[in-house]
C-alpha cells in the first residue's frame, strides 16, 4: 500500500496536536519552544504534502516561508529566553507573571 | 438743516468720554474740562438746531440683511429738537455743579467719564431713527446708569443699589426687545418714520396684535420710568452722588421712558393707551403715598419723582389713540428742570451738612444756606402746581385732559396725587429749612461756592418761566396740532383758568391743602407727629409697603426654588446617574474581566488556542 495523502495529514495532525499539548503543558519555556517548532513543522508537512498530491508548488514555497520565519525566531527567541534565564535565573512560566496586576 | 450737527451733538460727549478714559483718569481738571466742554458744545449745537433746524433725517446703512434693514440715522423733529435742549441744557448745569460737588474725590475722572458716556446715550436715544438704534442707546443709557449709581462701588449698598438698578431695568428691556421684534416681523421694518407712513397708508395691516406690540414696547418704559411694579430701583438708586441722581435719576434718563411712549406713539392703541393711563395713575398715587413718611431728603425727591413720572404716563395714557401726547412732554420738560434743580439744591445741603441726609437733623437752613433755599423753594412751588411757576402749567394740562376725556376717577386720583405732593414736599420744605434746628449740624452750615449755585440759579430760570414759553404748543407740531397763537404773558397765565377751570382750580385747591396741612403739621414740628397719629399705616409707608421684602419672598420662591430642582437635577441625575452610574458600570465590568488575566503564559495559550478552534468550527460548518 502506498501512502495517500490522508496519511500524510493524519501525522501532520497527529504532530500538530502533540507539539500544541506541549505547549500547553509544558513548565519550561525551552521545551514549549521546541513544541512550537514541532507545530510549524507539522503544518509544514501538511503543506508539502498538500502540494505533492495536487501537482502544484505553491505548498512547497509556502514552506520556505515558514522555514525562514522560523529560523529568524529562534533566532530572536532563544536570545530572549537565555536574557530572561540571565535575569531571573529561572526558565519556568509560572515565574513569569509580572503582567499581571 | 446743517446735516453734520447732529453728529456733533450726539458725538462730543462720546469723544469726551473717550478721550477721558485713556488719557486723563489721573487729571481730575482736564477731565472735568473735557467733560464740561463736550457738553456745552453739545448745549451750542442743540440751541442751533432748536431755532434753525428745519427737521430732517441722516444716516447711514449699519446693517442690510433680507428682510431687515437697520439704519443708523438722527432724526430731528419738534420732538427731538426741544428735547436736545433740555437734556443738554440740564446735565450741562449738572456737569459744571458736580466739579464743585465732588471736589477733591479720587474717582472724579471716571464720575466724568461715566456722565459724558450717559450724555452720549441719551443724546442717542433723543435722535434715534428707528427701534433698533433706540435700543442700542437704552441699554448703554442703562450701562451708564450702573456705572454712576455704583460710583462708590465700596460701600455695599451702593454697589447693591446699581445691581437692582441694572437688573430692574433688564425685566423692562426685556418686555421692550419683544416688542420691537414683535413689530418688525409685523410691520416689517423697525424704522419710525417708516412705521408712521405704513400705518398711515394701510391702518389694517397692524391688526389684533397692536395691543400686544403696544404693551411690550411700554414694558421697556416701565422699567426706565420706574413705573409700578418696577418702580422698586429708583429710591435705591439714590445711594449715587446727588448730581447723578439730579441728572439720570430725575431730569433725563427716567424721562427717556416717557419719551419713548410719545416716540412711538403713533404704534400705541385704545386698549394699551387705557392700561398706560391706570399704571401711571397708580404710580403717581403709589409713590406720592410713601413719599409721605420718608426721612431722607434724596428719597422723598427719588418718591416724587416716581409719582411725577406716573403724571406723564398718566398723561400719555389719557391722550387717547392718534391724540397728541404733547401733555406729558410739556410735564417731562418742566419736570427735567425743576427736579434736577430740587435736586441740586438738596445736594447743597447735603454737602453743607457733610453728607447728613436725614431731614429730622436738619431745620434753620433758611439763613444758612440762602441761595439754595430760595432756589429749592421756587422747584418745590413748580412741584406743588403753584402759578406762575412752570409745574402748574403742565400738571393743569395734564389734569385738564383728564378732564377732557371724562376720566373722572383718573382726574380726581391726579388732584389727590397733587394734594399729596404739596404736603411731603412743604414737609421737606418745614422741616429741613424753615423750622427749628434738630441737631447740631446745621449751626456749622456754609452755602456752597459758586460753582454750585450759579447752576442752581440758572436752573431757576426755566422752574419759573417754562410756562410761559408755549412748550405744550412746539411738542403739538409733533403730532400734527395746529398750533394756536403765542399768547401773551398775561393771556398764558390766565389761559388754564379759561380752557378748563374745574382742572385748574382744582389743581390749585389741592397744592392749597397740601401745603395748609404741612404747616399745621410740620411747620414747628421736632418729631414727625404722624407715626404716633397714624400708627401702623405710617409704619408700612415708611418701609415703603413691604414691596422690596415681598419681591425678595418671590424671587426666594420662584427662582430660588427653580434653582433648587435643577441643582437637584444635576446632583441625582446627571452627577449620580450618569456619570458616576456610567463609571461604575465600567469599573464592574473590568473588575470581572481581570480575573481573566492570570499572567500565565499557558492560560493566554489555551485561550488562543480555543479561540482558533471556535473560529474554525464556526467557519467550517457554515
Amino acid at each position: 500500500m502506498t501512502p495517500g495523502l490522508e496519511h500524510y495529514l493524519v501525522v501532520s495532525a497527529l504532530l500538530f496536536c502533540l507539539g500544541l499539548t506541549g505547549v500547553l503543558l509544558r513548565r519550561n519555556l525551552l521545551v514549549i519552544y521546541m513544541s512550537l517548532e514541532l507545530m510549524l513543522n507539522a503544518a509544514n508537512l501538511a503543506l508539502v504534502a498538500a502540494s505533492r498530491f495536487t501537482g502544484k508548488l505553491d505548498g512547497q514555497v509556502m514552506v520556505f516561508f515558514v522555514v525562514t520565519v522560523a529560523a529568524a525566531e529562534v533566532a530572536v527567541g532563544l536570545a530572549l529566553i537565555v536574557a530572561l534565564y540571565r535575569r531571573r535565573a529561572t526558565a519556568h512560566v509560572e515565574d513569569l507573571t509580572t503582567l499581571k496586576l | 438743516m446743517n446735516p453734520y450737527l447732529p453728529w456733533l451733538v450726539l458725538l462730543a460727549p462720546a469723544v469726551a468720554a473717550v478721550a477721558i478714559t485713556l488719557t486723563a483718569l489721573r487729571r481730575p481738571a482736564t477731565a472735568a474740562r473735557w467733560s464740561i466742554g463736550a457738553i456745552l458744545v453739545a448745549l451750542a449745537a442743540s440751541l442751533w438746531l432748536f431755532r434753525h433746524g428745519a427737521g430732517g433725517q441722516t444716516a447711514w446703512v449699519w446693517l442690510d440683511l433680507p428682510g431687515l434693514r437697520v439704519d443708523f440715522g438722527l432724526r430731528v423733529d419738534p420732538l427731538s429738537q426741544l428735547m436736545l435742549v433740555v437734556v443738554t441744557g440740564v446735565a450741562g448745569a449738572i456737569h459744571l455743579y458736580s466739579w464743585g460737588y465732588l471736589r477733591g474725590d479720587p474717582g472724579l475722572p471716571r464720575y466724568y467719564a461715566g456722565l459724558s458716556l450717559f450724555s452720549f446715550a441719551m443724546l442717542g436715544i433723543v435722535l434715534a431713527t428707528n427701534l433698533v438704534e433706540l435700543f442700542v442707546f437704552w441699554e448703554l443709557v442703562g450701562v451708564s446708569s450702573y456705572l454712576l449709581i455704583g460710583f462708590w462701588y465700596e460701600r455695599p449698598a451702593a454697589a447693591d443699589a446699581a445691581k437692582k438698578a441694572f437688573l430692574t431695568n433688564r425685566v423692562g428691556d426685556f418686555g421692550f426687545l419683544l416688542g420691537i421684534v414683535l413689530v418688525w416681523s409685523v410691520l416689517g421694518t423697525p424704522d419710525l418714520a417708516e412705521l408712521e407712513a405704513k400705518l398711515a397708508a394701510a391702518p389694517p395691516a397692524w391688526g389684533a396684535v397692536a395691543t400686544a406690540a403696544g404693551l411690550l414696547l411700554f414694558c421697556g418704559a416701565v422699567g426706565k420710568s420706574a413705573q409700578f411694579p418696577l418702580h422698586v430701583w429708583l429710591p435705591d438708586a439714590m445711594e449715587g452722588p446727588t448730581p447723578v441722581s439730579a441728572l439720570i435719576h430725575a431730569a433725563t434718563m427716567v424721562a427717556a421712558g416717557v419719551y419713548l411712549l410719545c416716540r412711538v406713539f403713533f404704534l400705541l392703541n385704545a386698549p394699551a393707551l387705557a392700561v398706560i393711563a391706570w399704571t401711571g395713575g397708580l404710580t403717581a398715587l403709589l409713590a406720592a403715598l410713601l413719599a409721605l413718611q420718608q426721612n431722607d431728603i434724596k428719597r422723598i425727591l427719588a418718591y416724587s419723582t416716581l409719582s411725577q413720572l406716573g403724571y406723564m404716563v398718566l398723561a400719555v395714557g389719557l391722550s387717547g389713540a392718534g391724540g397728541n401726547p404733547a401733555p406729558a412732554m410739556y410735564h417731562l420738560t418742566t419736570h427735567a428742570f425743576f427736579k434736577a434743580l430740587l435736586f441740586l439744591g438738596a445736594g447743597a445741603v447735603i454737602h453743607a451738612l457733610h453728607h447728613e441726609q436725614d431731614i429730622w437733623k436738619m431745620g434753620g437752613l433758611r439763613r444758612k444756606l440762602p441761595v439754595t433755599f430760595w432756589t429749592f423753594l421756587a422747584g418745590t412751588l413748580a412741584l406743588c402746581g403753584v402759578p406762575p411757576f412752570s409745574g402748574f402749567f403742565s400738571k393743569d394740562a395734564i389734569l385738564a385732559l383728564a378732564w377732557e376725556r371724562q376720566q373722572y376717577a383718573l382726574f380726581a386720583l391726579g388732584t389727590g396725587v397733587a394734594a399729596l405732593t404739596a404736603f411731603y414736599m412743604f414737609r421737606l420744605v418745614f422741616v429741613a429749612f424753615t423750622g427749628p434746628a434738630k441737631s447740631q449740624a446745621p449751626d456749622h452750615a456754609h452755602e456752597a461756592p459758586p460753582v454750585m449755585t450759579v447752576p442752581l440759579l440758572a436752573l431757576t430760570v426755566p422752574t419759573v418761566l417754562a410756562g410761559f414759553w408755549g412748550v405744550d404748543r412746539w411738542y403739538a407740531r409733533q403730532y400734527g396740532v395746529a398750533s394756536g397763537p403765542a399768547h401773551g404773558w398775561g393771556a398764558q397765565l390766565l389761559e388754564p383758568f379759561a380752557h378748563a377751570p374745574v382742572a385748574a382750580w382744582g389743581g390749585l385747591l389741592a397744592a392749597g391743602i397740601g401745603l395748609v396741612a404741612a404747616w399745621k403739621l410740620y411747620g414747628r414740628a421736632l418729631s414727625d407727629p404722624l407715626p404716633a397719629r397714624l400708627g401702623a399705616p405710617a409704619r408700612w409707608l415708611r418701609d415703603r409697603l413691604y414691596f422690596d421684602e415681598l419681591y425678595a419672598a418671590l424671587i426666594a420662591a420662584t427662582q430660588e426654588g427653580l434653582a433648587r430642582v435643577v441643582a437637584g437635577v444635576d446632583r441625582w441625575v446627571l452627577a449620580t446617574g450618569v456619570v458616576r452610574g456610567g463609571a461604575g458600570l465600567f469599573e464592574l465590568a473590568g473588575r470581572i474581566l481581570r480575573h481573566v488575566h492570570t499572567g500565565n503564559l499557558q492560560t493566554y495559550a489555551l485561550l488562543l488556542a480555543a479561540g482558533a478552534v471556535v473560529v474554525l468550527w464556526w467557519t467550517l460548518n457554515r
